[in-house]
């Protein structure tokens, strides 16, 4: 009897336990190893506290993510969380009603809020205009050169730190029977990037952060044309292989050992240790030292994690208790050690500093230097609503630049006039 | 097939006045009052189907056409109303137009090449006497194939690295750059388009031609030595009804069951590949977040659409003969 009764206090008091824990739900956009990270991470959480339980889905690709969050705003059903990439930003900070700010979020529930501890690159991005984070910076990547080291050997050159650089040691490494260079994605490296690494500004409204309403592009100036005119004539003369839109399709040459230099993500490093047979290193992505001022930090790529609104004040101190989890120096260390996704606190990189890391893997350094770099006026970031669109708009031109169809002078002015129109039709949408 | 223009015909005219009479308890045709002695049964049957047209069809068609007056931010909280701006914003957008354009092209020539192949195929097929059901079956075979999964196959065949395609490309001194060039990203979703869609024509057109009676092919023997002249005069005009339809089913798999294909090409990035209507319709509604843009552009679509299907019945279907 005595028996029977203590059993169902014990599975009383278990229940009750499980019963207080308050569920929280992560709609990410990450898949492969990068989405088992998360859930390992998450695990993590569930398991070094017992009143919230974290748990994360993954909902396709970044876009997939941000379309499948805000149809679940618009019916209600909204996640607690949701990972939202950096060309994206701008549409969900522009809807104010729809997140929590993660500073207002963290504050809120009591908890330690220290905008210094982050990085210098990561401060803005995500951020309002008076730095306050809107969104919590999560996994956080920079574009930087790779190259293949026995290529480098063989051609007898040094990797190059600025454009000019490259000019000059690109034909030896044609004539060793490389292609030069490839990139990908060249929206986010040659005209994001170029702004930022060259201290270029990109929008007006103080790269739009000053508000949407007559927010304009800045592209079709001069130095922002040299770097196509640049990028074209190397394409003729083989020293650079354009391979088209697609991420993988300018990856492959430099994984089969075919390219010398590929710009590509910091976070690309885990995945290119399994792929490339060869040896590589990597250096800062270059910038152009004609420019002046040049050199500078680049602009944050990856995504941010941002609270939902309309949630009961339970579940967002369990938000901002697992915001708080996520930017402890161990968790970030973890996640940087994992995915090569760079860590965004000061105190998580002197961590993965003092346990040897970089000793071992020194690519692995490279992305977070860069975007330790000095900041410029215009290396902060910019916010461009409708981003992903004239990101579409800029491909389109892209490739039509290097098939011959159109002069790059023209391309730039397309890309202007249609990314204006673009901004101008999200103004009206933002009010 | 024989039921079909008549039921069709019968809609056509009178259906306010099959409204009344079933309201007043006469019947059309007294013959078939046996079949339900309840006006109201033959409802309960249909209503489980008219529920589901109502749901996944007029429903969001209504919500397409509100939205599409709307200038609306991504989550919803304000929308304004903008009249017909989101209409001309789309008719008069560079982008837009040129993807009708392709989208009119495409639809030309994958319907043309995938109807002719697929019945040169059957009449071939029909003639094979050895080996009948080997060849048969490996030709429908590719129907069993998933849209995403042909795309995956035939983007194998055109990769630009590694493509056998592309290789052969280059030994007529042809750089195929798929994914980079306009037309050669065109030609690769034409070939993997039409590729996926012969097995359906074929099919329908070999049951077509078995369906022509010995008889008359026979007859027809005797009147002319020339088999092109027994095809066109005999074996065409008999087929008209399945051609008909397969024109029908045809067009509307280029306009909208080609997305995966497309999408599979493109690799989520479309820079400047050829795609379709519907294809930009998702881009901008669902990658874009721009809400009354994407209604506008499929509300434009839908208005196509049964533009198109009204002509065919009204002017094609004249000239049907069905047996």
């Amino acid at each position: 009897m005595i028996k029977t009764a203590s059993t169902a206090i014990a599975l009383a008091l278990t229940a009750s336990t499980a019963y207080a824990a308050t569920d929280i739900s992560w709609w990410h956009g990450m898949g492969g190893r990068n989405g088992e990270v998360i859930n390992e991470i998450a695990q993590q959480f569930n398991a070094a506290q017992d009143q919230c339980n974290l748990t994360p889905v993954s909902r396709g690709t970044y876009e997939e993510a941000l379309s499948s969050g805000i149809a679940a705003f618009r019916s209600g059903e909204q996640p607690n969380i949701l990972q939202v990439f950096d060309a994206g930003a701008a549409t969900i900070i522009a809807a104010k009603g729809a997140t929590v700010p993660a500073e207002d979020l963290i504050t809120g529930a009591g908890e330690e809020f220290d905008r210094e501890a982050f990085i210098a690159g990561v401060r803005n991005f995500y951020a309002d205009a008076d730095g306050k984070f809107i969104g919590m910076p999560f996994n956080s990547s920079a574009p930087i050169l790779y190259y293949n080291t026995e290529a480098f050997e063989a051609a007898g050159v040094e990797p190059p730190k600025t454009w000019e650089e490259f000019e000059e040691i690109a034909p030896a490494l044609r004539d060793a029977g490389y292609i030069p260079m490839t990139a990908s994605q060249l929206t986010w490296m040659m005209v994001e990037n170029f702004k930022s690494r060259n201290n270029q500004q990109f929008a007006t409204n103080n790269n739009g952060y000053d508000g949407f309403e007559g927010t304009e592009i800045l592209v079709s100036d001069d130095n922002q044309k040299m770097m196509f005119e640049k990028l074209k004539a190397w394409a003729d003369e083989d020293l650079y292989g354009f391979y088209g839109a697609g991420w993988a399709d300018n990856l492959k040459p430099f994984e089969e050992g075919e390219a010398a230099m590929w710009i590509g993500s910091s976070g690309s490093f885990g995945g290119l240790q399994q792929s490339a047979e060869f040896d590589f290193d990597a250096v800062y992505m270059p910038y152009w030292d004609s420019i002046e001022g040049a050199g500078t930090q680049s602009f944050i790529g990856g995504a941010a994690l941002f609270a939902m609104a309309g949630k009961s004040e339970e579940e967002n101190a369990c938000t901002a208790q697992f915001f708080t989890f996520l930017t402890s120096p161990e968790t970030q260390f973890f996640y940087h050690r994992s995915t090569g996704y760079v860590p965004i606190t000061e105190a998580a990189y002197e961590l993965a500093k003092s346990e040897g890391y970089y000793d071992d893997q020194p690519v692995a350094e490279v992305g977070i230097q860069q975007l330790m770099l000095e900041g410029g006026e215009w290396s902060k970031g910019y916010r461009m609503g409708f981003y992903p669109q004239i990101r579409s708009v800029m491909e389109r031109e892209f490739n039509r630049i290097f098939s011959d169809e159109v002069s790059v002078d023209e391309a730039f002015s397309i890309i202007e006039e249609e990314g204006n129109a673009l901004l101008a039709r999200f103004a009206k949408t933002a009010n | 097939m024989t039921d079909t223009p008549l039921s069709l015909a019968e809609a056509d005219s009178t259906l306010f006045t099959r409204l009344r009479r079933w309201w007043s308890g006469e019947t059309a045709n007294p013959v078939k009052r046996v079949q339900f002695d309840r006006p109201l049964t033959p409802w309960m049957f249909l209503l489980p189907q008219l529920a589901v047209v109502a749901i996944f069809f007029y429903w969001p068609s209504v919500q397409a056409v509100t939205s599409s007056f709307y200038l609306e931010d991504p989550f919803g909280f304000g929308a304004t109303f903008v009249g017909l701006d989101n209409y001309t914003d789309a008719l008069t957008s560079r982008g837009y137009m040129s993807t009708a354009a392709f989208t009119a092209f495409f639809c030309v020539v994958v319907t043309a090449l995938s109807l002719g192949l697929g019945l040169l195929l059957a009449v071939k097929a029909d003639k094979v006497i050895r080996g009948a059901e080997t060849y048969k079956t490996l030709l429908i075979s590719v129907y069993a194939i998933a849209p995403p999964v042909a795309g995956l196959i035939g983007m194998m065949f055109f990769d630009m690295h590694m493509g056998p395609f592309t290789q052969i490309a280059a030994w007529f001194g042809h750089d195929l750059r798929v994914g980079i060039d306009y037309w050669d990203t065109a030609s690769a979703l034409i070939v993997i388009s039409v590729w996926k869609q012969i097995p359906y024509n074929f099919i329908f057109f070999l049951s077509g031609l078995q369906s022509v009676p010995v008889s008359v092919r026979e007859a027809a023997l005797i009147d002319a030595k020339s088999g092109w002249r027994r095809f066109c005069d005999i074996t065409l005009p008999l087929l008209a009804p399945t051609a008909f339809f397969l024109l029908v089913i045809n067009i509307t798999y280029t306009m909208f069951d080609t997305f995966p294909i497309i999408d599979v090409i493109v690799k989520d990035k479309p820079a400047n590949n050829p795609m379709t209507l519907v294809y930009k319709v998702y881009l901008d509604g669902f990658k874009g977040n721009d809400i009354g843009g994407s209604s506008a552009q499929s509300v434009i679509l839908m208005v196509v659409v049964a533009l198109l299907t009204v002509l065919q019945f009204r002017f094609l279907e004249r000239r049907v003969h069905y047996g």
